[in-house]
């Protein structure tokens, strides 16, 4: 069996293409321009992620929103899971660069931190 | 604040933070950065996706957070931000007025000016989208605005127009909030933006894309209701009878960018019709002495590291202006040639190439005018003569192609240098 | 609120609120009644901007009578309102032999109409005035007295002065039928109730039709709208000197080349069948068509250089396409303003007086008020000012130091003024239409976020009740966070 992908590890985007024998193993992978390609693919059949980046609601900030990410891509199916359980969180201004928001997010292992500081008003 | 600066730049994005940091860096006294937003970092706050640092920083960041560095250290070398406060005029003899709302009508002189005001987007009107006029037609990163910044969401069901990255990005970003992303629409035959964020934000949240179709009317009056879509032919024009009508509210415009080039104008900076912004030489010089450009007030990047790097030239060289180490050049003109649609810098100092034994490097930047499935060479051309060459695996006009040259590669040039792009 | 006035006036256009601003004058109650959110949101707003010197309409009708007498008093008018006004002439162009012996057809009819200073200019004086004119072209007919304005301005500043002179202004009220007592008009029905009067004027526009016909007058008078798209062009890419016309044909001026007193390009309008008459989209075709039209007067038009595209709709009336500005003779107390089409807005003013006599006629006996105040001062605006003004204008209130639309240096203070004027600015097409926010090169993609936040804070609403132009154009519509899933 064929299964096409898009690498997405840089802009190049290279299409690649993969045979897989009846029991799910890799037998030829084609079109990558380096190996960066062949393990992204190999992630892509096994244990697919990708960086969740939204945002996080702010109570007594200069903004009512404060951006994270996942410090680490995290498995794809996680991804609208943890954005709709970020939904439900507020943070108190001030938030620091940085500053874990989720610890070991949804089992993961992986953080969610700001990406940027929410000042108090004043400039704190 | 003062009223006299060595050096002002006019933009706190990612070009000009960079070019104030170098600037000061370089030994410019003080220097001002006059941003008309509430916070600095330009367009990259409301910019919460990865994607951004992998050349200057080696890693890969969140638009905020690669901001945040810039800011930081802008901070720590006493570079002065005036936020809120837009610029009216720029005078050729390098005075500048601008307003706010908490110093009143405010008068600079400067030593030397960094123009970093950046880009817009393009709108409905450029495209001549016929209908009605209601609410629910946005650009996009007016909704990125509302969306990362107000937290405010302008609709339920969107409707896409241009596959641009930031078109992909927001499909994606409304995704995550709730919204129902309910098709991109492309006029091109292929993505204008790039393959991966195809995969990342459209692709992975089941969000279909129809190529080679437009927006031939947006329905509704008060707020749309409804947007009808067409395919269009080899030549871009609607084939009759391939209309759709899209049930939806909003119509989000992701259809390119624009250098925003007001100021340059006024101080009598001369543009290239074909980047729509400043020429300038390999140093982000202007034709007026003393002022300077970088970023996408010059020509659209793709990546926003190139807009720091550019920044950083112009800082060095605006700071080196204002200590009296930089003497009236004389240039080259750098010509885009065969499959090549626009080259920044447009002219390189002659001083600059004719030693041999310099060896700095300058970065060209270029578009070229259609798609290359296979190898590329790219080359500089004095007459008939290869003075440079480099070998791309493809090239799209969708992507920017940066060249670092050694300049001691130019160094045998005897005029006007023409960039050709060829399959060979 | 007051349910009892001496004269209600139907529509809010510049018929309607010139009439106001004249009734104010006199020690009357006037009600304005508007289905709208704001005044002028018809074709009043949406319109080639002329006011046209007066050669065009035929002899002896009342287009020629009220369009060469409106003209005039647009004159001294426009400054008395604090009213953008430009008087840049316009002009006629011929391309063939044919054409010249049309413009001298044109200026005899001038001379009829009474139209002062009308000319036959030659190739090179046509060059002279306006230099990216089709070098095909052979002629000109000059006319001195026509004029670009600013046709919502007028508008607004018509009836904020009618305000400040004691009128009423009811917006989202939408007449529905007359009151009328054994042959007389007693009143009017309307979404928001019942008004007592004496007087109606009809100033409905486009829906003047079907007013009257409720009041079983002009029974067989309809107007079939047409509609007419416009382009505008970036005043940094290319201006124009003048209003130019090609030479007239049936069916109307043409398709035009303008400036407007915003510095843009305008062109338009084409000629075309309405769906109906809110039927404001544009399309492809008339687009195009007026695109092509306007080429043929001006070719270095360039589609790339488009920053803003609309549609108007004519009151087009049926019958003699004569302006009607009478008495109903079916019921008493009904002044009837029917088929104001082109030009309209340059006859309003003539019209608007014309209405005070037929009141006079009528035996209304109008006291002059001692403190009348013809005068309205128009608001700041800051992108017209010099340094020192703009200096002195931020130093007594620092909102004018913010500025919130980059494109057209519009300030807080400005979009502050329009919420809290005399006729107030409830939507951001209010704010855009006084203030010219928006109307630039990013057609407000920048000011978008700003502009709801103010709003929201002025009106005290949420900012998912902030609208475009009214109930039902809401911008917004919940929080980022605020979604059940």
């Amino acid at each position: 069996m064929e299964r096409k992908f898009v690498c997405i590890r840089c802009p190049q985007g290279c299409e690649i293409t993969t045979t897989l024998n009846g029991n799910g193993a890799i037998t030829e992978i084609t079109g990558n321009s380096c190996r960066i390609g062949a393990d992204f693919v190999k992630a892509e059949l096994t244990d697919a992620r990708r960086t969740l980046t939204t945002t996080v609601r702010v109570s007594g900030g200069t903004r009512p929103l404060c951006p994270v990410w996942t410090e680490k891509p995290v498995p794809k199916d996680k991804v609208l899971d943890l954005a709709a359980q970020l939904r439900t969180i507020t943070l108190n201004a001030p938030v620091s660069a940085g500053q874990i928001i989720i610890k070991n997010a949804a089992g993961t292992g992986i953080n969610i931190v700001a990406s940027a500081p929410v000042m108090a008003p004043g400039g704190k | 604040m003062n009223t006299t600066y060595d050096v002002v730049v006019v933009g706190a994005g990612p070009a000009g933070l960079a070019a104030a940091i170098e600037a000061k860096k370089t030994g410019a006294g003080d220097v001002l950065i006059i941003e008309r937003n509430d916070e600095p970092g330009g367009i990259l706050p409301q910019c919460i996706h990865n994607g951004f640092g992998s050349v200057i920083f080696k890693k890969d960041l969140p638009g905020p957070a690669y901001a945040y560095n810039f800011i930081e250290e802008a901070k720590t070398l006493g570079i002065e931000i005036v936020l809120d406060t837009m610029v009216l005029n720029i005078t050729p003899d390098k005075k500048i007025t601008a307003a706010n709302s908490r110093d009143g009508f405010l008068e600079f002189e400067a030593g030397a000016i960094i123009l970093a005001m950046g880009c817009r987007e393009r709108t409905r009107a450029n495209i001549r989208v016929p209908g009605d006029r209601p609410a629910g037609v946005f650009t996009a990163g007016t909704v990125q605005r509302l969306v990362n910044i107000e937290g405010l969401m302008p609709g339920k069901n969107f409707v896409i127009l241009g596959s641009g990255d930031i078109g992909m990005i927001m499909a994606r970003r409304l995704t995550l909030e709730g919204a129902n992303v309910l098709k991109v629409v492309e006029l091109m035959p292929c993505l204008t933006g790039l393959r991966r964020n195809y995969v990342q934000c459209l692709q992975d949240f089941n969000i279909p894309l129809s190529l080679s179709t437009t927006i031939k009317r947006i329905i509704g009056k008060k707020r749309v209701e409804a947007v009808e879509t067409v395919k269009v032919d080899e030549s871009l024009n609607p084939i009759s009878g391939t209309q759709e009508t899209i049930a939806c509210d909003s119509l989000l415009l992701s259809v390119g960018l624009i250098p925003e080039n007001e100021l340059s104008k006024k101080a009598g900076v001369i543009l290239d019709p074909l980047t729509g912004g400043p020429a300038v030489d390999e140093n982000m010089a202007t034709n007026i002495n003393g002022i300077y450009a970088a970023g996408n007030v010059v020509t659209i990047y793709d990546l926003v590291d190139y807009v720091s790097k550019a920044g950083m030239i112009a800082g060095t060289n605006a700071a080196l202006y204002t200590m009296g180490k930089s003497s009236s050049p004389k240039y080259y003109r750098l010509i885009p040639g065969d499959g090549v649609r626009s080259v920044v810098p447009q002219r390189i100092n002659t001083s600059n190439i004719a030693l041999k034994s310099s060896s700095t490097e300058i970065l060209i930047e270029l578009r070229v005018l259609h798609e290359f499935d296979s190898k590329v060479f790219i080359d500089i051309m004095d007459g008939d003569k290869v003075l440079y060459s480099h070998m791309e695996k493809y090239a799209r006009p969708a992507e920017m192609i940066t060249l670092r040259v050694d300049t001691s590669k130019l160094a045998g040039a005897t005029g006007d240098l023409t960039v050709v792009v060829s399959s060979k | 609120m007051k349910n009892k006035y001496d004269v209600v006036i139907i529509g809010s256009g510049i018929i309607g609120s010139l009439t106001a601003r004249y009734l104010s004058r006199y020690n009357l109650s006037v009600l304005v009644v508007e289905k709208e959110i704001d005044v002028g949101m018809c074709p009043s707003s949406a319109n080639s901007a002329i006011i046209h010197a007066g050669y065009d309409p035929k002899p002896g009708t009342m287009k020629a009578e009220m369009n060469a007498k409106g003209n005039r008093i647009w004159h001294s008018l426009a400054p008395e309102l604090g009213i953008v006004f430009e008087k840049t002439g316009s002009l006629v162009v011929a391309t063939s032999e044919d054409d010249v012996s049309k413009l001298k057809q044109l200026q005899e009819q001038a001379a009829a109409n009474n139209i002062p200073g009308v000319e036959i200019l030659d190739k090179e004086q046509l060059k002279t005035r306006e230099p990216l004119i089709n070098p095909e072209a052979v002629a000109a007919l000059w006319a001195p007295t026509a004029a670009v304005l600013d046709p919502f301005g007028a508008v607004l500043a018509a009836a904020e002065n009618a305000v400040a002179n004691g009128v009423t202004y009811l917006f989202e009220t939408e007449f529905t039928d007359f009151i009328i007592d054994s042959g007389r008009i007693t009143g009017i029905r309307t979404t928001k109730g019942d008004f007592i009067c004496r007087r109606v004027i009809n100033a409905a526009g486009l829906y003047a039709d079907e007013v009257t016909r409720k009041a079983g007058a002009r029974i067989d008078f309809s107007i079939t709208p047409r509609k007419g798209s416009y382009l505008i062009f970036d005043p940094m890419k290319i201006t124009l000197k003048n209003v130019i016309f090609p030479v007239p044909s049936e069916m109307g001026k043409g398709i035009l080349a303008s400036t407007t007193t915003h510095g843009n390009v305008l062109i338009g309008p084409n000629n075309e069948a309405c769906d109906g008459k809110n039927d404001t989209a544009t399309g492809e075709d008339g687009l195009m068509e007026v695109f092509n039209g306007a080429k043929r007067l001006i070719p270095s038009l360039d589609l790339k250089n488009v920053i803003a595209q609309y549609c108007g709709v004519r009151a087009k009336g049926n019958g003699t396409g004569d302006f009607i500005v009478e008495k109903a003779s079916e019921v008493q107390g009904l002044i009837n303003l029917l088929g104001i089409e082109s030009p309209g807005f340059a006859s309003a003013p003539a019209i608007a007086l014309r209405v005070i006599e037929l009141l006079k006629e009528s035996g209304e006996k109008l006291e002059e008020k001692p403190d009348w105040n013809p005068v309205r001062k128009p608001f700041p605006h800051f992108h017209r000012m010099s340094n020192v003004e703009r200096k002195k204008l931020i130093a007594k209130n620092p909102a004018y130091g913010r500025i919130v639309c980059r494109c057209e240096e519009i300030t807080e203070g400005e979009i502050l003024d329009a919420i809290h004027s005399p006729v107030p600015a409830r939507t951001y097409d209010g704010i855009k239409r006084r203030t010219w926010m928006g109307t630039g090169r990013c057609q407000g993609a920048f000011d978008y976020p700003r502009v709801i936040a103010i709003l929201s804070r002025e009106l005290g609403i949420p900012a998912e009740e902030v609208t475009k132009k009214g109930k039902g154009s809401e911008l917004v519509y919940r929080g980022t966070k605020e979604c059940a899933q």
